[in-house]
C-alpha cells in the first residue's frame, strides 16, 4: 500500500505500520473475513458471469416460463422466460457499481467539502455545516427518490441520485476527524516547516482521516446498494432489461403466489450482500481503531 | 433549557422551510408534468388547468403562494384524488402511518432492550449468543428485504398471514416487524455493550455494598445509566424506521403517507409529494428534538446553554 509511507514515522523504527496492525487484526476476524472473501467471490462471479451460465440475462424464452429450479436452470426461470441465475449474476454488476461508483461521487463531494469546513473553521465552516444538517434534516430516501424523478431513468443517474444524497455523512466524518487532528503536533510541525494549508490537509490531515473514512465508505456501500434496490422495486431505479436485483423482485412480486422463488431469490441475494459488508465494516472498524490494541 | 428549546424550535423551522424549498424546486424539474396521461390533452385544456391552478405564475411566485397556504395549514391541491385537498388526504394517511410506525417502534425498543439486558447479564449464556446471533444477522438486513423474506413464509408458504392490506391485526404484524427488526438488532447491541460497561462501573458495586437489593440496584443503577447511549441512538434509528416505512407500505399495500409518496411521484402531484416530504422531514426533526430532551431528561451530566 502506498500509504504506509506516509504513516511510518521514523527510519529506525521496526516495521510496524497502523495498517499491518490492522490487516492483522482483521485477518482474525472470522466474520469480517468471510464478509470479505464473500464479496471477492462475488465481484469475481459477476465480472465472469457469462463464463458461469451459459444464459443471457435477456434472453427471453417463452417456453421455459416460470419453472421451478431445475437442472437447466438451476434457480428457475422467471415470467418472461428468463433465466433466474444469469439475472443474479448480472444483477450482481448492477448492485456493486451502484456501490462503487455512489462512493466515488460520496467522496468526491463529501471529501472537500468536509476538509475545507474542519481547516479553515470559522463562517465557512459554519455555513457548510448548517448545509449539512438541513441535509439531515431531509428524509434521505425521498430525497433521492425526488432525484431520481429529477434526472431520469437510467444507472448513471442512479448513481448521482443516491451520490448526490449519501455525502453528507463523510463531509461531516472528514470534518471532526480534520478538526481533531488539526491541532496535533504533527500538524504544528509542518506548519512551522512553511506548509501550505492545501499542502498539509491532502499531505498530513486527509492520510490520518483514512481509517475512520475507509470505514464509513465500506458502511455506506450497502445501503447504496439498498437504496438501488429499493427504488428498482418501486419501479423508478434502473431501465429494463438491465437486470437488477431490486428490479427482479419488483417482476416477481405479481407472481409471487405461483412462484416465491421470483422473490426471494433476489431478497436472499441482498440480504448477503448486505451482511457480508456490514461485518467487513465492522472488522475494520475494530481493526484500525488504535484504542484497541490486543 | 427553554431557550435551547426555542433555538431547537427556530432551527426545525428553518429545517422545514429549506426542505419545502428543495422540493418545491426539484418537483418543478422533474420531467413531465401533472397533466400527463395515455391521451394526450388539447394543448387549449393544459393552458386552461395550468392557468386555473396557478402553475402558470412564475417559480417563486407559486412558491409563496404555497407557503401561505401552509401557514393556514392547507398543503393545496392533489392532481390525482381531485375530489379532496393534500391536506385531507395525508389525515387519511397519517393515522395508518403512525399506528405502524409506532408500533414497530415498541416492539423494536421492547426486543432490543430486553434482548440485549438479559445477554449482557448472562453474559457468554445460550441467551447472550442468541442475542448476538440476532443483532449480528439482522442489524444488516433492511426491512425492505425482510418484508419479502417474511412474506414469502408466512403468506405464501404457511398461508398463516395476508399479503398486504390494512384494517386488522394481522395485516400489521409482518410490516411491524420488517421495520422493527433492524433498529431492534441495533438497540440489542448498544444495550448489551453499555450494559456490560455500567455493570463493573464502580457506582454499582458500592450500591451493591451498602446492602441494596438487586432489583433495585438493577434498575435504578444499572438500567438507568446503561439506556443513556440506547436513548442518543433512538432519535436517528426512529427517522429510519419512518422513511422505510415508505418502501414497506408498498411492499404490503397500506394506504399511508409512504405510499402516497410513492403514488404522488409516479403521478407528478406537486401537492402529494410536497405534504408527504414535509410530513417525514417533521417526524424526523420531532424525533430528534425529543430525544435530545429526554436525553437531558435521564443524563443530569448533559446541561444545555
Amino acid at each position: 500500500m502506498a500509504i504506509v509511507t506516509n504513516t511510518t514515522t521514523g527510519p529506525e523504527r521496526p516495521h510496524h505500520t497502523l495498517w499491518g496492525d490492522a490487516w492483522v487484526r482483521l485477518r482474525r476476524n472470522k466474520l469480517a473475513m468471510a464478509g470479505g472473501i464473500f464479496i471477492i467471490i462475488l465481484a469475481l462471479a459477476a465480472i465472469f458471469a457469462p463464463l458461469i451460465t451459459p444464459y443471457d440475462f435477456a434472453h427471453q424464452d417463452y417456453t421455459a416460463i416460470l419453472q421451478n429450479p431445475n437442472a437447466k436452470h438451476w434457480l428457475g426461470t422467471d415470467g418472461l422466460g428468463r433465466d433466474v441465475f444469469a439475472r443474479l449474476l448480472y444483477g450482481a454488476r448492477t448492485s456493486l457499481a451502484v456501490g462503487i461508483f455512489t462512493q466515488l461521487i460520496v467522496i468526491c463531494i463529501g471529501l472537500p467539502i468536509g476538509a475545507i469546513a474542519g481547516y479553515s473553521g470559522g463562517k465557512v465552516d459554519n455555513a457548510l455545516m448548517r448545509f449539512v444538517d438541513v441535509m439531515y434534516g431531509f428524509p434521505d430516501l425521498l430525497l433521492v427518490i425526488l432525484l431520481k424523478a429529477v434526472l431520469g431513468s437510467g444507472i448513471y443517474q442512479l448513481f448521482l441520485a443516491i451520490g448526490l444524497v449519501a455525502w453528507v455523512n463523510i463531509s461531516r466524518l472528514v470534518r471532526g476527524q480534520i478538526m481533531s487532528l488539526k491541532s496535533r503536533d504533527f500538524v504544528s510541525a509542518a506548519r512551522a516547516m512553511g506548509g501550505m494549508g492545501r499542502y498539509i490537509t491532502w499531505r498530513h490531515l486527509l492520510p490520518n482521516a483514512l481509517g475512520p473514512i475507509i470505514v464509513s465508505i465500506t458502511f455506506n456501500i450497502p445501503r447504496a446498494i439498498f437504496t438501488e434496490a429499493a427504488l428498482s422495486y418501486i419501479g423508478i431505479g434502473v431501465r429494463p432489461p438491465t437486470p437488477s436485483w431490486g428490479a427482479m423482485i419488483h417482476d416477481g412480486y405479481d407472481v409471487i403466489f405461483a412462484s416465491w422463488y421470483q422473490v426471494f431469490f433476489p431478497a436472499i441475494a441482498i440480504a448477503l450482500v448486505m451482511m457480508a459488508f456490514t461485518f467487513l465494516g465492522d472488522g475494520l472498524r475494530d481493526a484500525l481503531d488504535p484504542k484497541l490494541r490486543h | 433549557m427553554t431557550r435551547y428549546a426555542i433555538r431547537r424550535i427556530l432551527w426545525l423551522l428553518v429545517v422545514l422551510l429549506v426542505v419545502s424549498f428543495i422540493t418545491f424546486s426539484l418537483m418543478h424539474l422533474v420531467p413531465g408534468g401533472p397533466w400527463d396521461r395515455e391521451k394526450q390533452l388539447a394543448p387549449q385544456v393544459i393552458e386552461a388547468l395550468n392557468r386555473k391552478y396557478g402553475l402558470d405564475k412564475p417559480f417563486f411566485v407559486q412558491y409563496g403562494n404555497f407557503l401561505l397556504g401552509l401557514l393556514h395549514g392547507d398543503l393545496g391541491i392533489s392532481y390525482s384524488y381531485q375530489d379532496r385537498g393534500v391536506t385531507q388526504i395525508l389525515m387519511q394517511g397519517l393515522p395508518i402511518t403512525a399506528t405502524l410506525g409506532i408500533t414497530a417502534f415498541i416492539i423494536a425498543i421492547l426486543i432490543g432492550i430486553s434482548l440485549g439486558m438479559a445477554a449482557a447479564l448472562k453474559q457468554n449464556s445460550w441467551i447472550d449468543y442468541l442475542s448476538v446471533l440476532f443483532s449480528t444477522i439482522f442489524a444488516s438486513i433492511p426491512g425492505f428485504v425482510l418484508a419479502i423474506i417474511l412474506m414469502v413464509v408466512f403468506s405464501v408458504i404457511l398461508h398463516w398471514l395476508p399479503t398486504g392490506g390494512w384494517g386488522s391485526v394481522s395485516q400489521i404484524i409482518m410490516p411491524a416487524f420488517a421495520l422493527a427488526a433492524l433498529p431492534a438488532a441495533f438497540i440489542a447491541r448498544i444495550t448489551r455493550a453499555s450494559t456490560l460497561e455500567v455493570m463493573h462501573q464502580d457506582y454499582v458495586r458500592t450500591a451493591r455494598s451498602k446492602g441494596l437489593l438487586e432489583r433495585v440496584v438493577l434498575i435504578r443503577h444499572i438500567l438507568r445509566n446503561s439506556l443513556i447511549p440506547v436513548v442518543t441512538i433512538a432519535g436517528p434509528e426512529f427517522a429510519n424506521l419512518v422513511t422505510g416505512s415508505v418502501i414497506v407500505e408498498t411492499i404490503f399495500s397500506i394506504p399511508g403517507i409512504g405510499r402516497l409518496f410513492v403514488q404522488g411521484i409516479f403521478a407528478r402531484d406537486y401537492g402529494l409529494i410536497m405534504g408527504s416530504v414535509l410530513f417525514y422531514a417533521f417526524v424526523i426533526a420531532i424525533a430528534n428534538l425529543v430525544v435530545d430532551i429526554l436525553y437531558g431528561m435521564i443524563d443530569p451530566r448533559i446541561r444545555y446553554d
